[in-house]
């Protein structure tokens, strides 16, 4: 039910959001072409639940994710935050969204002044909202720490003599500082070793548990989304094809892209491989000035003569389950 | 982006460069200097002042002179030296070449020495080659090169008698100038060579160590010379437009060496307005000139490279 | 408890730093040696007691040692072809030959680091003018242009300033663009607006320090570098002219006497050549040491 009055149900709400990047534009020409990172997008995501987005690298979920933190400007459309837009908030307003609204990134180790010791990344948070300072902020410092599963003791120790999955849990103790509601987790699992990858979600799990988290977790991968997601938007090229409840989704696909992605998943049978061969052939388009028509289209096996002409829009094909696509498809392939 | 096109853009670059230089000269010297102060002799009247003025073009406005300036610039005349009286191309065309080659010849050694040195000293490290290799970039890099010229000339001309101490003539009159010269760059290549060579040295002993076989030795062997290569065109090609555009002026002044250098220096001291502007013409050329050869054999070099 | 740990461990830190800085050998003689004379250089009246230009005609080129006449100290590095001390003149010639490093350095520094971070900041236009130029002038022939600047100025300290500092800025500038270009897009700077730091603290709080170690290691290497264009351009007679005098200056007077007093000549060279290498040494050194991810590897 993507409509007016889920805007006020939910905790995020995203109505035609679009971001283009100008690309080219020359010394004395403007920008001749767009990126259409994100084009048209509505969706929204209820307190306590995971929205998990999904696609290949370059369908503009990155984008999303930083469009609905409000740490892009966008192009056009709304995002509203518990109903209000948070592309209308004044200063204050702002700064209390930063309170309420996090980002765990991919690399965390990337987004830490390295210069600085872990008790300072963690604590930045707390100092820059005046919440808390001298023995108390070490101490809900140490407090974090522990939560996240790291000793306390490291807060005096520099971020590059932690391991990987250590760093990401500093990350996460960063981004949990404030006690947010909404968390959008950007591939927070990709740039880790497996060994490490099932405790970073658990605690991730657990973390919306105890502190009643929103999330909006952004992958690549969709068995980590399953695991995780209450509910699933599915993204190509910037426009989002496919969105509803995690068992829906798996149950009835009715998108020829989620079937794709969801057939590219290893399959542990070698007689079932050439599954993923048939479905997903040609290349992605570029999302610089896409044609007109479904982008899927020059990919899809059911691709027919509209798909190249006109741009499906997202409808409620079956309760709660939105696809953008004209033809009448639902997945038939096993999926375990 | 094909090779044509990228040389095309690179010769626009360059008349671009040449355009903007010159007039700069032009204006600056012009604007804040006068020629007449320094052409004649204090004693000179008003009216001997006037006429080498007006001999000169220096009444007529700036925007006239820069005009007239740049149509004959166009044609290659730059106009009369003022101080050698004949064509500054023939002037030019007379100190250039012999600069050009010195420096070459300069290039040349500092290559001949560094890149042995630098291989045999990645692969035997701490050893005394090792350590001579690290005094000999430290001496390069630092000591001012018409010092090194000096010293030079003292001990292999002066206290020695092996090689004349000036002037020009016999291949002899090269060595020290040329050796003076090829300090800096061999300084700078050695450890260029040196460097790439231990990084390579170290990923090979770690495949030996893997047991993966001769032929990955030798293809890391190919890849540190195409990186010693790259880094070292670049470097060579960038000394080289240093030194051709003044910096060797130093060093062939020590050797009383009739250079472009030197010419250099003599222009800029006489105020010969024509032939500074020829001298700032050629100089911006063959700089220009020169990174399109270094781009060029940096694609040879690097065939990942595209323009 | 917590709190003591703090202080004890960054105590530990600063330990280790000198360690390591102590271990670095060569930068610590680096620093010593400069620091000496630097302190020489600048106190130049305790260490010798004689004047830069006072001459004595009839000490004129003395070898290192000689004795100094009527009751003056020995003349330690000899004297020049007017009788002059060598050693004093080293030192207050160093004044000039420093001040010049220095200050050409700091203007480019200043001109480049603004030009290069509002050419990375706004990017667009401004960018592609500012680099524009850069690329121009880095094709043009700068040492060539700063010699004329010199000679239609007059020579002098001042106008050798003026002409170095059409060289000193571009380097600085290319630094400072991309630095700010890698900044712009750092998660860094995305994680400081995440969790609500303001843009001016971000910059003053993050990005700054962090672009300081190789703008610091750029100035001290570029300083040395200055020093010998300086040390050049005076020995062509294109820099500080007399009475006043300078490293390269005594070179350039010096070297007609080279055959029979090589002290007027070695000596300045080797203060020179040492005072390079110093500020080389401790340049490598900032950045090996300050560079956050260079060192941990």
């Amino acid at each position: 039910m993507i409509n007016d009055e889920s805007i006020k149900k939910s905790l995020v709400s995203v109505r035609n959001i679009k971001k283009y990047f100008p690309v080219g534009g020359g010394l004395i020409s403007k920008a001749k072409s767009y990126v259409h990172a994100v084009d048209d997008v509505s969706l929204d995501i209820y307190t306590g639940q995971t929205l998990g987005v999904v696609g290949e690298s370059g369908c503009g979920k990155t984008t999303m994710g930083r469009l609905v933190l409000k740490l892009l400007n966008k192009t056009a459309g709304e995002i509203y935050f518990k109903g209000e837009d948070i592309y209308k908030y004044n200063k204050q307003q702002a700064k209390h969204f930063r309170t309420k609204a996090q980002l765990i990134f991919q690399d965390s180790f990337s987004s830490f002044d390295s210069r600085n010791k872990i008790g300072k990344i963690v604590g930045e948070p707390l100092v820059v909202h005046n919440v808390a300072k001298g023995q108390e902020l070490e101490d809900r410092v140490a407090g974090l720490l522990r939560t996240v599963g790291l000793k306390p003791e490291l807060m005096d120790e520099y971020p590059y003599t932690l391991a990987a999955g250590q760093k990401q849990c500093v990350g996460v103790a960063r981004s949990i500082a404030l006690y947010p509601e909404f968390i959008v987790a950007d591939e927070p699992i990709s740039a880790l070793d497996v060994s490490v990858r099932a405790m970073m979600l658990n605690l991730l799990k657990d973390l919306q548990k105890s502190h009643n988290l929103t999330y909006m977790f952004i992958s690549h991968d969709i068995r980590v989304v399953r695991w995780l997601s209450s509910h699933i938007a599915i993204m190509y090229v910037g426009k989002l094809v496919e969105y509803a409840e995690t068992p829906e989704v798996f149950a009835h696909r009715l998108h020829p892209y989620t079937e794709a992605l969801l057939t590219a998943v290893p399959i542990e049978d070698p007689t079932l491989r050439h599954i993923k061969c048939e479905i997903l052939l040609g290349e992605v388009p570029s999302p610089v000035d896409p044609p007109p028509g479904c982008r899927f289209a020059p990919r899809c096996f059911l691709a027919n003569e509209r798909c190249f002409k006109e741009d499906p829009q997202l409808e409620e094909r079956r309760p709660g389950h939105w696809v953008a696509c004209f033809e009448d498809f639902e997945g038939q392939a096993e999926i375990s | 982006m094909g090779m044509g096109k990228y040389i095309l853009q690179r010769l626009a670059f360059t008349i671009l460069v040449v355009l903007v230089i010159s007039i700069l000269v032009f204006v600056l010297t012009r604007v804040v200097g006068n020629p007449v102060d320094i052409l004649l002799p204090l004693t000179a009247t008003t009216e001997q002042r006037e006429l080498l003025t007006k001999q000169l073009g220096l009444d007529r406005p700036m925007i006239q002179q820069l005009g007239d300036f740049l149509k004959s610039a166009a044609t290659l005349d730059f106009g009369d030296s003022w101080t050698q009286r004949r064509p500054s191309m023939e002037v030019i065309f007379d100190y250039l070449p012999i600069s050009a080659l010195l420096i070459l010849c300069a290039m040349a050694i500092a290559v001949l020495v560094a890149f042995p040195l630098g291989i045999i000293a990645a692969y035997k490290r701490g050893s005394l080659l090792d350590r001579f290799l690290t005094v000999l970039s430290l001496v390069g890099i630092c000591m001012p090169p018409f010092w090194i010229g000096l010293m030079l000339m003292f001990f292999f001309a002066v206290k020695l008698g092996w090689l004349p101490t000036s002037g020009i003539g016999t291949w002899k009159h090269f060595i020290l100038p040329a050796v003076t010269i090829s300090f800096r760059p061999m300084g700078n290549l050695a450890q260029i060579v040196r460097y790439e060579m231990t990084q390579q040295l170290g990923e090979m002993y770690a495949i030996t160590a893997r047991a993966k076989g001769v032929r990955e030795i030798n293809l890391l062997r190919k890849h540190a010379l195409k990186n010693i290569m790259t880094s070292s065109i670049t470097m060579i090609g960038n000394d080289y437009c240093k030194q051709l555009g003044g910096l060797s002026a130093a060093v062939e002044v020590v050797y009383g060496f009739p250079g472009f250098g030197h010419l250099i220096k003599e222009t800029i001291q006489s105020m010969d307005y024509p032939l500074l502007q020829a001298e700032v013409f050629f100089t911006a050329v063959i700089v220009c000139l020169i990174n399109l050869i270094v781009d060029i054999l940096y694609a040879a070099f690097d065939p990942r490279i595209r323009y | 408890m917590a709190k003591k740990n703090t202080i004890k461990n960054t105590a530990k830190k600063k330990v280790t730093l000198w360690k390591r800085f102590r271990n670095n050998k060569a930068a610590l003689i680096a620093c010593i040696v400069l620091i000496v004379l630097l302190t020489m250089i600048f106190a130049a009246s305790v260490f010798t007691s004689y004047n830069v230009n006072t001459s004595d005609l009839r000490a004129r080129l003395s070898p290192p040692g000689t004795p100094g006449r009527a009751g003056n100290s020995n003349h330690i590095l000899g004297t020049d072809q007017l009788g002059r001390d060598l050693f004093a003149r080293l030192l207050y010639g160093g004044r000039a030959s420093l001040r010049v490093g220095f200050t050409v350095t700091v203007i480019g520094a200043i001109i480049g680091i603004v030009l290069g971070l509002s050419a990375g900041y706004f990017g667009g236009w401004t960018d592609m003018i500012i680099m524009r130029l850069v690329d121009i002038w880095s094709s043009a022939p700068t040492l060539l242009i700063a010699m004329t600047v010199v000679m239609i100025m007059g020579p002098g300290e001042g106008n050798l300033i003026i002409a170095l500092s059409i060289a000193s800025w571009t380097l600085f500038c290319r630094m400072a663009r991309s630095q700010a270009l890698v900044m712009r897009n750092s998660p860094m700077v995305e994680s400081g607006h995440a969790i609500g730091v303001s843009t001016p603290q971000i910059m003053s709080k993050h990005v700054a320090p962090n672009i300081l170690s190789p703008l610091v290691t750029t100035f001290v290497i570029e300083t040395a570098h200055f020093i010998n264009a300086e040390a050049n351009l005076s020995f062509l007679g294109f820099g500080v002219q007399p009475p006043d005098t300078s490293w390269g200056l005594i070179l350039g007077e010096g070297r007609k006497y080279l055959v029979q007093a090589p002290w007027i000549v070695i000596y300045p060279g080797l203060v020179i050549g040492i005072t390079v290498l110093c500020l080389n040494l401790i340049g490598d050194w900032i950045r090996d040491e300050f560079d956050p991810l260079a060192v941990k590897h």
